[in-house]
């Protein structure tokens, strides 16, 4: 078909559109010349196109169950924990009621149940303190290290910095038991110093990997630059490097303080005194025991402090995925 | 004074000093590497060292002088029935868990790597399990699988599964499922938890892959006319395969070693069926006191450690020559 009779045909559609009610196949043109292509296959490219747009939206279609599905799978105890936060007991604990409907009216009292009945305060000011000391060392111990491998430690540096990654990997399960006696040899059992030293054991290494990438994405030329102003390398390194690195100490902070949130399994062997736990544990061990679940404030426990998180480590998110492909995405 | 005058005067006291000794780099190296490998000697190397040790005495909580039995320790681990329970556990929930992930994982990242309205919030949600605090997303689990006022249970006796004469089987008699007061339903539940909390790591570690495969690639398979299967097998895993292998491997360490999903869930019961390694050592290291026993439990993680560790080292290794 020639060009002027793709436009002519064009042309045509857009008029018996414009007319309404005209079928498709009389909207066609006649033919410019007796070669030009005969109506059957016109009807043909309409099928074609039409299978087309089926497809398009039947994969659309796929596309949204599917991604609801997952989404729903994977915040169903967070939405159900929220959800119960609200609950008055009588409605709660009635199992011949429906359990998706507030049968009476929602009620803040769990809440604030939770916060002058229990030691949920108490756990939160401990998991606070901790995760910020744990954030200084890490940045302490992390940031100079980080320095060293990416710019000072030449070739054995990667393998090195690949090597302290590991340790990362080195989980809590196989370290609690000596640990235990290491941190009760030390006077901390049964404070929360005792996390607030061995917590640094996996943001330092984690952190440190992370920082080197950061670092070696900084042209050297800027320290370089600095030293021939005359400042020393350490000078040059606080003058120049950190302030130009500040996204990934903030990534830094935030990971660590996450990570202490997150952490479990030493909280749970180190402590057993109810005044010195942090939050994941003492949500879990304190407010669960007795003869009664009280599973509304419990919840809203486990959600006041998720949720944040998650929020937070959504900001950063890209950049602790650069850390855990250890290279193998080039990006 | 201007600021140049002073970076001049800086410049001057500098030299006047000589540079400083710090300045060398084969000193100023290893004096900023120093304080986190002596932080990680400290309390990563030398506690794997007392582990081993612990595990080859008769140390206990309350005796801790350190007495060597030999493999005493390790001979009564594997006498046990609940040990070989939680040894078998262990794998079964690694390995069913992630690979299940694993085929999960490609389909979300695929979803994921595709624009569609809300994708934002679908992100958020389905990391949701990775960005929380572990412990508390279980505790959402506990109160969502409840004997008795559990919302899954509510949807099943709608639904008629529930009861006598449920098409389930005999064995969904009653009003509810007891999902975790029954062995295998337990197992079950532990193991979904498992991947629903390990989904969304690796599914982003794909995605990471996902975005990083270049553009011209796509477009010479588009153009080559391979269709939507033919580039899945031909292109996607064949260049994913790398990150796929990451991915997998960090759900294995994650998984095998982890403690606190069947603690809180099932606390090892009912009868122990549940029990794997790490909870074990728990029971029987912390909460009995033997930390002698206990460690040489947790020592059973060691070996799969190492190979993941040797794996991921082979990766990094190649990802930095290519």
């Amino acid at each position: 078909m020639t060009e002027t009779a793709r436009r002519l045909q064009e042309d045509g559609k857009r008029a018996s559109q414009a007319v309404g009610e005209v079928p498709a196949s009389l909207a066609v043109p006649m033919p410019v010349s007796p070669t030009a292509a005969p109506v059957w296959d016109d009807a043909a490219n309409e099928r074609a196109r039409r299978q087309a747009q089926v497809r398009r939206v039947a994969t659309r279609g796929l596309l949204y169950v599917t991604a609801t599905f997952f989404a729903l799978f994977a915040a169903l105890p967070f939405g159900w924990m929220i959800f119960t936060v609200f609950k008055q007991n009588s409605d709660l604990y009635d199992p011949n009621r429906n359990p998706f409907l507030y049968n009476e009216p929602p009620t803040l009292n769990n809440i604030t149940y939770l916060f002058e009945r229990t030691e949920y305060a108490t756990f939160a000011r401990n998991t606070f303190i901790v995760a910020v000391l744990v954030v200084l060392i890490t940045l302490i111990g992390a940031v100079p290290a980080a320095y060293s491998l990416s710019r000072l430690a030449g070739k054995w540096g990667e393998g090195l910095g690949i090597a302290i990654f590991l340790v990362y990997l080195v989980p809590p399960t196989l370290l609690f038991i000596p640990l235990s006696r290491v941190v009760a040899d030390l006077g901390l059992r049964n404070t929360w110093w005792a996390m607030v030293l061995v917590y640094p054991t996996f943001t330092i290494p984690f952190c440190t990997w992370l920082l080197m990438g950061f670092f070696k994405s900084i042209p050297r030329d800027i320290e370089e630059q600095a030293m021939v102003d005359g400042y020393s390398r350490l000078g040059a390194i606080w003058r120049t490097v950190l302030p130009v690195s500040l996204p990934g100490l903030l990534t830094v902070v935030v990971f660590s303080f996450a990570l202490t949130m997150h952490e479990f399994v030493y909280a749970l062997a180190f402590v057993t005194s109810s005044q010195q736990k942090t939050i994941s544990v003492g949500v879990t061990t304190e407010l669960i025991r007795g003869d009664v679940f009280f599973w509304q404030s419990l919840m809203a426990a486990a959600a006041i402090v998720a949720i944040p998180i998650a929020l937070l480590y959504n900001l950063f998110l890209d950049r602790f995925i650069a850390g855990f492909t250890l290279g193998a995405v080039k990006g | 004074m201007s600021a140049s005058a002073q970076v001049d005067a800086a410049a001057l006291a500098d030299t006047r000093q000589g540079r400083y000794w710090l300045d060398r780099e084969s000193v100023l190296g290893p004096v900023l590497l120093l304080p986190a490998v002596i932080y990680i000697i400290a309390l990563v190397g030398i506690p794997l060292v007392l582990a081993v040790l612990y595990s080859l005495s008769d140390v206990t909580i309350g005796d801790q002088s350190i007495d060597f039995v030999g493999l005493k320790n390790f001979r009564d681990a594997l006498d046990n029935t609940t040990f070989r329970t939680a040894l078998q556990n262990t794998f079964v929930f690694t390995i069913v868990s992630q690979a299940v992930v694993l085929v999960l994982a490609n389909i979300l990242a695929l979803v994921l790597s595709a624009d569609f309205h809300g994708k934002r919030l679908v992100r958020f949600l389905v990391l949701l399990p990775w960005t929380t605090p572990i412990a508390l997303g279980v505790l959402g689990w506990l109160w969502t699988l409840d004997n008795v006022y559990s919302p899954i249970d509510y949807l099943m006796r709608q639904a008629g599964l529930l009861g006598v004469g449920s098409p389930l089987g005999p064995d969904w008699f009653g009003t509810n499922s007891l999902w975790l007061a029954y062995p295998d339903r337990a197992r079950l539940s532990v193991l979904i938890v498992h991947v629903w909390r390990t989904l969304p790591l690796a599914t982003v570690i794909l995605l990471a892959g996902l975005t990083a495969i270049p553009q011209d690639v796509k477009d010479a398979a588009n153009v080559d006319g391979a269709g939507f299967f033919r580039q899945l097998f031909a292109i996607r895993i064949p260049l994913l395969l790398p990150i796929m292998a990451v991915a997998v491997l960090y759900g294995i360490v994650f998984t095998f070693t982890d403690l606190i999903v069947v603690f809180i869930l099932t606390r090892g019961g009912p009868f122990d069926s549940t029990q794997v390694l790490a909870t074990w050592a728990y029971f029987k290291g912390i909460e009995g006191g033997s930390l002698g026993q206990g460690a040489a439990i947790a020592l059973f993680l060691f070996p799969v450690l190492v190979g993941v560790a040797a794996l991921m080292l082979r990766i990094a290794k190649r990802a930095e020559t290519v």
